[in-house]
């Protein structure tokens, strides 16, 4: 009784705490920082998104922040599920044919959009990210099509140490070369809308699909081989 | 228009999270969670925010679900053995 009554008395509180936001309606003026963005961002930054011009260099540090919140899960699973089992491959089912030939098919077409989606990061929606996990999902593909698969830890590791580093690296120029840690001024900004534009934006976003790729790779990867 | 389906959408949503929590099949309860992510993308691109909808689409219907069949499957084995 006493756990039903707190229950709805936790509900109340936040029902006053969120009704207030009901009335507020982002769409109908923007704030002081978000006028400035959109006002001066294409040209300052050269960026045809603007949304990824706010992530990698206005807000380039949080950016930082979450690759190394998922380096840190990466690295947690890996942790945990170390112990790797031998025989395991030799117990599980065939896949079917058509998974199979689907598979075959599809697999580079999902790879090509994935570097697409991270390359062209500040032209069309998308980016590192988006990139590195569409890249993860059709690695996913492969592990259910081939379920003897191996992957190579080493290697996949290797890969994301040096593209976290080399993000590392350009931020630092950014702080001798421009405006400041992560700026992507370094490079010209080339002309507005190519694909060859946005100083060091496109670097950035190349290494962060990569990286974020192989970690979500090294996570299923664990996942699957672990005991 | 658009109105319509966005509340379609978040009805579906609704019940495919009370089926989440009260399914008594695990992998069923998964998926269902999963198909709350793929509708969120869906609204998420009606809202004018392809960038989120992506991220959505890929990590919230695809990779969380294909983590947690395998988290599944382990303790499955686990309770066999």
């Amino acid at each position: 009784m006493v756990k039903r009554i707190i229950i709805l008395l936790v509900i109340v509180f936040f029902a006053i705490i969120i009704f207030p936001l009901l009335k507020v309606d982002p769409t109908d003026s923007l704030s002081s920082l978000a006028t400035k963005y959109i006002r001066d961002g294409a040209d300052e930054l050269g960026s045809a998104n603007l949304v990824t011009s706010i992530v990698v260099t206005y807000r380039g540090l949080d950016t930082l922040g979450e690759v190394a919140v998922l380096f840190i899960a990466t690295a947690g699973v890996g942790f945990l599920l170390r112990k790797k089992k031998n025989s395991s491959a030799n117990k599980r089912r065939k896949s079917s044919e058509i998974l199979s030939s689907g598979t075959s098919f599809l697999v580079p077409i999902i790879f090509l959009f994935g570097v697409y989606i991270f390359t062209h990061g500040h032209l069309t929606p998308g980016g590192g990210f988006q990139g590195g996990v569409v890249i993860a999902s059709g690695v996913l593909l492969l592990m259910l099509s081939d379920v003897s698969l191996k992957f190579n830890h080493f290697l996949l590791s290797a890969i994301e140490s040096f593209s976290g580093f080399f993000y590392i690296i350009i931020g630092i120029l950014g702080l001798f070369l421009a405006g400041g840690f992560l700026d992507n001024r370094i490079f010209s900004l080339g002309t507005f809308g190519n694909i060859f534009s946005a100083g060091a934006i496109p670097i950035i976003y190349s290494l962060l699909g990569i990286k974020v790729g192989s970690e979500l790779v090294g996570i299923l990867g664990n996942l699957r081989d672990s005991e | 228009m658009i109105t319509i389906i966005v509340i379609v959408l978040g009805l579906i949503m609704i019940i495919a999270a009370f089926l989440a929590i009260y399914q008594k099949n695990l992998v069923a309860a998964v998926i269902s969670a999963g198909v709350i992510s793929l509708l969120a993308s869906i609204l998420y691109l009606l809202l004018a925010a392809p960038d989120v909808a992506m991220t959505e689409a890929a990590i919230g219907s695809g990779l969380t679900t294909v983590v947690f069949l395998y988290a599944i499957s382990k303790i499955k084995k686990k309770d066999g053995e």
